[in-house]
């Protein structure tokens, strides 16, 4: 049985809509001609190849099943399946076969502390599960460039480094299906304090930062295009409002908005327990406020960014031909304004992809942001606190969330370089 | 300067090549030697690597470039082979550069006293009081009125003239051996650029500079340099006397160069006498300022109560130095400015000004235009065969369904003189030019009965002018078009109009057939504009009636 969650739902929508906008974008030679030309740099296309990696196991995450138990389970629980009933009694290093604290036992009458053996692991696997992961990594990306021939004729990689490319499919393959049979044998990034493995929370969090970092820019791009265009275009008494209301937005300082906003939906959650279904309903409807409050304490600086390009544009002379012409406003902005504000839009995507993933770490922390039993960088990072001062020190949480994060922010930044580089008129 | 030998080589360029990363050459090779107390002026259109040579001088390259061979002497210096520290006290100390655009040169946050006194200091240690004198002395010399206050002025507080004053002040600061000016009076109007090249002159005189004079503009040739190279596609191919060289050139191009220059007269038979549009009491008056809170508001009065009459296939120009309205005019016939005043009559039957935005869109078609700058008068996301398609598709012009709308768009481009199959290119592709005959397609595409035409040839090369001046004249004779035709450049008039209109602040002060005005100028505006226009156009205009 199939379960829709508000955020699945929304995640998959805007993947449908990126993928039509990008059919539709490709068609235009020009535009096909700059993304190939983004993706020549290597850099650019390890990085594309990683945040896909995340966006496909976010989307495998945002398919929701319930199970006859009444859990829900989304596909990439299924994957890891025997992660979840792979819990350990507490802390575990990484690859350890024994548990990280001493526990006290009495054997033959005697009351020893010892470090006891973990449950769920057969070490002495590594290499056999390593030299598996190579040769299955390289049997798929055999079979993709078998699958497709003509991979490189037309599409946005056309003249990325081949070598590159590859490579990086194949090291990517390798690192999740090593990750996936290494899982099987140990503890990669060890467990936490009531003994659940780290790795899996850490995928698990992927979800919810992609989720933040993409959705929250499809919730603030309307209102940012919307009202930024207008205030450009119409100027007057458009303008003097949308000035208005953003500049009071802005004076208000961000987290306090975001905190307080999240405070009074929390207060509803608790008053209300019924309206809403079991607990990871509960969460995923927080998640999805977050992003609608993060979407509306940032669009205001595209906004404005938007209002001061479109007064630049609405007086360059192929607009004012346009009017000579008899073109009515919706003609202006549609086809002469929005086609050219747009290198704007995606730069500024890019950009507030990973300043949005950080948010999201740095609101839960403080307590603001995600559900507490959500899996996410952020609740990861928290916890990690305690963990943090205790000795000997548990410093594998805050090592998994941070590559994880760390990764991922990354490669957005670097793929904003060169998106940036390339879209930017003035670098042409 | 006392006595020395008025041939006397000072700057010498030899075999200089340079070519960008790709190979491609940008100099191929280019001699010639600039004497001391001479004007040397480097001729060519843009792209012919006269700028890039002044640069390749003063080994300030763009990135990328680089020198592939030659020499270039500063009496016995060799620059190439200099030390960057060495090169930097030549530069501004020795050899000194003016520039097209002062607004753009210039520091807007610094005085002008201070700029000036920045080269003083660097080169010559001079500080304090006898900075500030010496910077006062200078800004008298370059004809700066109360130097003593202007002194601590920012440059926006100057106009245009008097910030190239400035930057020729900069330049002579350290009394260098060699001035090179790059177009230093293009952006000028003819009024100041005459005035502009009367004090170079006389401080080239007074103090026996050598200047390397980079320009696109044989009137100002014939004006000021001594000799003349023609530089075309990074060669010279011409090197001369300047007064042999007007009145005998020798290699093709710059004969061309030289005919398209002049003024040549049109054989334009007089329209009907009656009106297509009758234009009274145009005002367009802009207010400034004033904001939620302040009662304050500066009305600028841009036309100021102009009246004019368009005939039938016929052209009009309307001519004044930037500022004069002659633009904002322009747009308020098209409906495009907010009128604060007057009547529009088109066809002697409907007031323009009184329609709103609806009522005048059947009217529209009738109106078109063509700008400027031809960079930025396509939208960069379509393609020109779009573009060109879109007036039609808005004003419901011919055949509604797109194959036709194609095929016209086909017709309409070779009729400018283009290829059909530009029509799917985007506007990136085509060259100023090219893109100057897209407008008039594009303008052609509703069959209008008058286009007005905002300085089209300002931004083009003389060769390329001289071919869009004459594409519209046969459209004029094909099709019975009307022209209002806005520009500065005298030197084209004979060649475009029937009558001429003359603009000063915001009105006509006078109006007539384009012989009268250009041979018996009534207002003293007027007079002053042919006046300042360089001695070449008028003799030559004075030649052609």
């Amino acid at each position: 049985m199939i379960a829709l969650l508000w955020t699945d739902v929304l995640v998959w929508l805007l993947v449908i809509m990126l993928a039509l906008w990008g059919r539709l974008a490709m068609r235009d030679a020009l535009v096909r001609a700059r993304w190939q030309q983004v993706f020549a740099s290597p850099l650019a296309t390890i990085s594309a190849i990683i945040l896909i990696t995340y966006l496909k196991l976010a989307l495998l995450d945002s398919i929701h099943l319930r199970m006859d138990d009444g859990q829900l389970r989304s596909l990439l629980d299924l994957i890891f399946y025997h992660l979840l009933d792979a819990s350990e009694r507490t802390y575990s290093a990484p690859f350890a076969t024994h548990e990280f604290v001493k526990s006290v036992v009495q054997q033959d009458g005697q009351v020893l502390q010892v470090h006891l053996p973990l449950r769920h692991v057969q070490p002495g696997m590594v290499w056999w599960d390593l030299l598996l992961a190579a040769a299955l990594a390289s049997l798929v990306v055999w079979l993709t460039r078998r699958g497709v021939p003509d991979f490189f004729k037309n599409g946005i990689f056309a003249r990325s480094p081949r070598g590159v490319f590859w490579g990086t499919a194949w090291g990517v393959w390798f690192v999740l299906i090593a990750l996936w049979l290494l899982s099987h044998h140990y503890h990669v990034f060890g467990t936490d304090k009531v003994g659940n493995d780290v790795l899996y929370q850490a995928i698990k969090s992927i979800r919810t930062g992609v989720l933040i970092g993409t959705l929250t820019t499809l919730l603030m791009l309307p209102l940012a295009i919307g009202l930024g265009v207008a205030a450009g275009y119409f100027k007057g008494w458009v303008d003097d409002i949308i000035q208005y209301l953003y500049t009071t937005l802005n004076s208000i300082p961000g987290v306090l908005l975001i905190a307080a906003a999240v405070l009074v939906m929390q207060g509803m959650l608790e008053t209300h327990p019924d309206w809403f279904g079991s607990v990871a309903e509960r969460a995923d409807l927080r998640l999805l406020f977050l992003t609608l409050i993060l979407g509306l304490t940032s669009w205001t600086g595209l906004c404005r960014l938007l209002r001061a390009e479109t007064l630049k544009l609405s007086a360059v002379e192929y607009v004012t031909a346009a009017r000579a012409l008899g073109a009515g406003h919706g003609r202006i902005l549609l086809r002469h304004i929005v086609p050219n504000l747009m290198h704007l839009v995606l730069i500024s995507i890019v950009l507030d992809f990973s300043g949005l993933v950080l948010a999201e770490a740095v609101l839960t922390y403080v307590g603001v942001g995600v559900d507490p039993t959500m899996n996410s960088w952020g609740n990861m990072i928290n916890a990690a606190r305690l963990e943090m001062a205790r000795e000997p020190m548990v410093w594998w949480t805050l090592a998994a969330a941070f590559v994880f994060m760390s990764l991922v922010v990354l490669a957005a930044n670097l793929l904003s370089d060169r998106i940036q580089q390339v879209f930017n008129p003035r670098n042409a | 300067m006392a006595q020395q030998d008025d041939t006397q080589s000072i700057l010498k360029v030899e075999r200089l090549a340079v070519s960008l990363p790709d190979g491609t050459p940008i100099l191929k090779g280019i001699d010639f030697e600039l004497r001391r107390g001479e004007v040397f002026a480097l001729v060519g259109e843009s792209g012919s690597g006269k700028s890039m040579t002044a640069l390749a001088i003063m080994r300030l390259l763009p990135e990328g470039l680089r020198y592939d061979r030659g020499c270039i002497y500063l009496q016995d210096t060799e620059l190439l082979s200099l030390p960057e520290a060495a090169m930097q006290r030549i530069r501004g100390r020795r050899i000194a550069m003016i520039f097209q655009e002062p607004m753009s040169a210039l520091n807007p946050v610094m005085t002008i006293g201070e700029q000036i006194g920045e080269a003083l200091k660097l080169h010559l240690g001079l500080r304090g009081r006898k900075q500030r004198e010496r910077v006062i002395q200078l800004l008298q010399e370059v004809g700066i009125p109360e130097p003593e206050t202007r002194l601590d002025w920012y440059p926006h507080q100057l106009s245009g003239g008097q910030r190239q004053r400035v930057m020729i002040a900069m330049a002579l600061a350290c009394e260098p051996d060699v001035l090179i000016a790059d177009e230093p009076t293009t952006a000028l109007d003819v009024t100041i650029q005459a005035q502009i090249l009367d004090l170079l002159k006389s401080l080239q005189r007074k103090r026996g500079l050598a200047v390397l004079f980079i320009t696109h503009d044989m009137g100002v040739v014939a004006e000021i340099a001594d000799r003349v190279a023609v530089m075309y596609h990074g060669e010279i191919v011409e090197q001369a006397d300047t007064r042999h060289f007007l009145i005998d050139p020798e290699h093709p191009y710059t004969q061309q160069l030289l005919k398209n220059a002049l003024p040549l007269r049109a054989l334009k038979p007089a329209p009907k006498n009656q009106s297509l549009l009758e234009a009274k009491g145009i005002k367009v008056w802009f207010q400034q300022g004033g904001g939620w809170f302040s009662r304050k508001k500066r009305i600028t009065r841009a036309v100021d109560g102009v009246d004019l009459t368009i005939r039938p296939g016929e052209t009009l120009a309307l001519v004044g130095e930037s500022g004069s309205g002659k633009s904002t005019l322009g747009m308020a016939l098209l409906r495009l400015n907010e009128l604060t005043e007057g009547q529009i009559l088109f066809d002697e039957q409907v007031d323009l000004a009184t329609l709103n935005e609806r009522a005048l869109r059947p009217w529209r078609r009738h109106i078109q235009v063509i700008f400027q700058d031809p960079f930025a008068a396509f939208n960069p996301r379509m393609t020109v065969g779009e573009s060109i398609r879109e007036g039609m598709i808005t004003l419901k012009v011919g055949p509604q369904d797109k194959a036709s709308q194609r095929e016209r768009v086909a017709e309409l481009l070779q009729k400018v003189g283009l290829q059909p199959e530009h029509m799917d290119r985007y506007p990136h592709e085509f060259s100023g030019g090219q893109r100057q005959r897209l407008g008039i397609a594009r303008a052609l595409a509703v069959e209008p009965r008058l286009i007005i035409c905002d300085e089209p040839t300002s931004a083009l090369d003389v060769t390329v002018r001289a071919q869009i001046i004459d594409l519209l004249n046969t459209l004029q004779e094909e099709q019975g078009v009307s022209y209002l035709f806005i520009t500065h450049d005298l030197s084209i008039l004979p060649r475009i109009a029937h009558r001429v209109a003359v603009m000063q602040q915001g009105k006509i002060v006078e109006e007539g057939r384009v012989e009268q005005i250009l041979r018996v100028p009534q207002h003293p505006y007027t007079q002053q504009l042919l006046e300042a226009a360089p001695k070449l156009v008028r003799t030559a205009v004075s030649d052609l009636w």
